[in-house]
């Protein structure tokens, strides 16, 4: 009140312009240090977006050519786990477990062998493998995206796709199996990559764009080279396979597949998290990054390797799918803005949730199953269109 | 807290021109030195190799007595900051997160800033009178905004040496005045600010020291009003302008003006 006073008497004295200008500094002074924006509450739009992926992930059992209710299959998922506390010794335990359970989890099986092989067999390793691909190509699309300063870059700029098309072209050519099929595109991904990076150490001048060109190149020329096996290729079942599996797919996805790029897109992931706060710092650029303290040559060093790894075995197990690593980036920084350390987990979970989502179209959409790269096209194509205009209405 | 540049040269490629040639100076603290010259003298390439981004360099600077190439860019960053033309960016970051990137030598290698980074940054704004722009995404606030928030991104790296590339090139003449306050204050608190500029007005007005660059070599280093005058504005940028003596209340200062018949105003 006492404080208020001054104020009042001063805004009271002068009349019409001299006191609308008094009026203004006064509002101005007293609080100087409000922001002018209002940040989005990000922790709430975190929460939305993994319940949206947890409903997706459930939803995904229940889509199939075989009827299944969501009910039963999370009973099922949920079965081994009652089994095996029942099956324990201690009765007390088995007990209480029994009890807690009965009214959720029917005790006599509601559901036949079928039903269970289809979410164990099918639909799990399915699901699981979309998540992870589509988790994998987006946090190395927003990788890249920053260490190029580019948000126009995919994950497979260094040449990663172009090379693990290659690898898995050979395998297919040399009638091997599976297993190996996953193994060449891998390989092929990885040496792909260490290709760009090698020729572009051996340029000079400015290394990310030495980066970008050597990329290009290689990614030419094991296209052309892909090109050549399904050339020389039999066009009875060689050349549909190698055709098949660069259009991508997950229709294959074993469980095997998953732990095999489980492991490796976990191992790749982790350090992609733990740096997120320095990859802001690396989309100044080299002269900037360095200036303030960073090994550029090292960080770029560790986020190419890491990418790489995850594209790598992602393409490996599904094959050639574009537009995830582009688009969800985009998305993540719509929605949670540019700071990586936002954008690195959105990246994980929305690009899980997106191929999830995608790839349950992929097998429902028409009497075959429709290629998912071909799919992510014409639904990443009209979304990122749609981002671009929106962005252009924004800045 | 001292930088000593002697006898460096530099040529980008082995057979080309010298870029730098025989560049020889010295700044102490409080010191804020205008590095003048035309376009493509070696002014950025000079910088360059102050900040530890070009090696191969022939002569030596030393930070404090030790030669900067037997330092990591961690270790040099603690004594130099860079401030860039403040250019439209590519990822539009708050303000905040702008400046806390300033930060990178203090924060853990694989953490992130954490509450005592957000008010030391914050703290920075505020001395550079930006923190209203803490959530303001960097890509929509002026020139004259941006340049602000590099400044402050270099404070709170606790550099007492900053490099500053023509820290008024874009900003409108209002902001140019801002930023130069700015920066002058911070020489007078003690920082070592070298700066690159076009114009004669800004070393009379803002620097005590300044540096004449031309074909790679300094040709004259003093005091602004000292070594600047009308003879070697019309040797280096071909202009005629006459050196004018004003005294506006207690403050002498000198200012250039231009004086070439074709350009004048005619009337």
């Amino acid at each position: 009140m006492a404080d208020a006073e001054p104020t009042r008497s001063s805004l009271t004295e002068p009349t019409g312009a001299a006191a609308e200008t008094r009026l203004h500094t006064a509002g101005a002074a007293s609080a100087p240090f409000v922001s002018d924006r209002e940040l989005p509450d990000y922790r709430f739009r975190f929460i939305l977006l993994l319940l949206a992926a947890v409903f997706c992930f459930i939803g995904s059992f229940a889509v199939g050519r075989f009827s299944l209710a969501v009910a039963d299959a999370v009973l099922i998922l949920l079965s081994p786990a009652v089994h095996f506390a029942m099956s324990m010794d201690i009765p007390v335990l088995g007990d209480i477990v029994h009890i807690l359970l009965s009214p959720v989890v029917p005790v006599a099986e509601t559901w036949d062998d079928a039903m269970y092989s289809v979410v164990f067999n099918i639909r799990l390793p399915r699901i699981l493998a979309a998540l992870l691909v589509g988790a994998a190509l987006s946090t190395a699309g927003a990788a890249y995206q920053g260490m190029f300063q580019n948000p126009l870059v995919s994950p497979d700029i260094l040449g990663a796709s172009a090379g693990a098309g290659f690898g898995a072209a050979l395998a297919i050519y040399f009638y091997l199996g599976t297993g190996a099929i996953t193994l060449f595109a891998f390989a092929g991904g990885l040496v792909a990559v260490g290709t760009a990076y090698g020729v572009s150490r051996l340029t000079r001048g400015n290394p990310t764009l030495g980066m970008v060109l050597a990329g290009i190149l290689v990614a030419s020329l094991f296209s052309a080279s892909t090109s050549y096996i399904k050339l020389v290729a039999d066009t009875n079942d060689q050349l549909p396979a190698i055709t098949y599996w660069l259009m991508g797919s997950l229709a294959g996805a074993t469980m095997e597949d998953v732990y095999f790029a489980g492991v490796v897109i976990v191992i790749g992931l982790i350090p992609l998290y733990l740096f997120r706060w320095r990859m802001n710092v690396l989309t100044l650029g080299e002269d900037e990054a360095k200036s303030m303290g960073i090994n550029t040559h090292l960080l770029r060093l560790i986020v190419i390797l890491c990418a790489t790894l995850v594209t790598a075995v992602a393409v490996s197990i599904s094959g050639i799918i574009g537009w995830v690593g582009l688009v969800i980036p985009h998305f993540c920084r719509m929605i949670f803005g540019y700071d990586y350390r936002r954008i690195i987990p959105a990246a994980i979970i929305m690009g899980g949730g997106f191929l999830l989502l995608v790839d349950n179209f992929a097998r429902t959409i028409a009497t075959t199953e429709v290629p998912l790269g071909i799919l992510t096209a014409f639904v990443g194509a009209p979304i990122f269109a749609y981002l671009l205009m929106m962005g252009g209405k924004r800045s | 807290m001292s930088l000593e540049i002697s006898h460096l040269s530099f040529a980008y490629g082995r057979r080309t021109r010298l870029v730098l040639d025989d560049v020889s100076f010295s700044v102490k603290e409080g010191d804020l030195l205008a590095v003048l010259g035309p376009n493509g003298v070696g002014k950025s390439t000079m910088f360059r190799c102050i900040l530890g981004f070009l090696r191969n360099y022939r002569g030596s600077i030393r930070l404090n007595g030790l030669d900067i190439k037997t330092l990591d860019h961690k270790e040099i960053a603690k004594h130099v900051a860079y401030i860039p033309q403040s250019t439209h960016p590519v990822f539009n970051y708050t303000v905040l997160d702008v400046v806390l990137m300033g930060l990178t030598n203090q924060v853990r290698l694989l953490g992130t800033p954490n509450r005592s980074h957000i008010d030391e940054a914050y703290a920075a704004m505020e001395n550079l009178g930006i923190a209203h722009l803490r959530d303001a995404g960097y890509g929509e606030i002026s020139g004259g905004e941006r340049q602000l928030a590099l400044v402050a991104r270099a404070l709170v790296q606790k550099a007492k040496i900053l490099i500053m590339d023509e820290p008024t090139a874009n900003l409108d003449y209002g902001n140019q005045f801002r930023v130069m306050c700015r920066i002058s204050d911070l020489a007078r608190d003690g920082y070592i600010i070298i700066l690159s500029t076009h114009n004669p007005d800004h070393a009379f007005l803002y620097a005590n020291r300044t540096l004449m660059i031309y074909g790679g070599r300094v040709i004259a280093e003093g005091t602004p009003e000292g070594v600047l005058d009308a003879g070697l504005i019309k040797d280096v940028y071909g202009v005629d302008v006459h050196i004018e003596d004003y005294q506006y209340g207690s403050r002498r200062h000198k200012l250039c003006i231009p004086i070439d018949g074709g350009i004048g105003k005619h009337g």
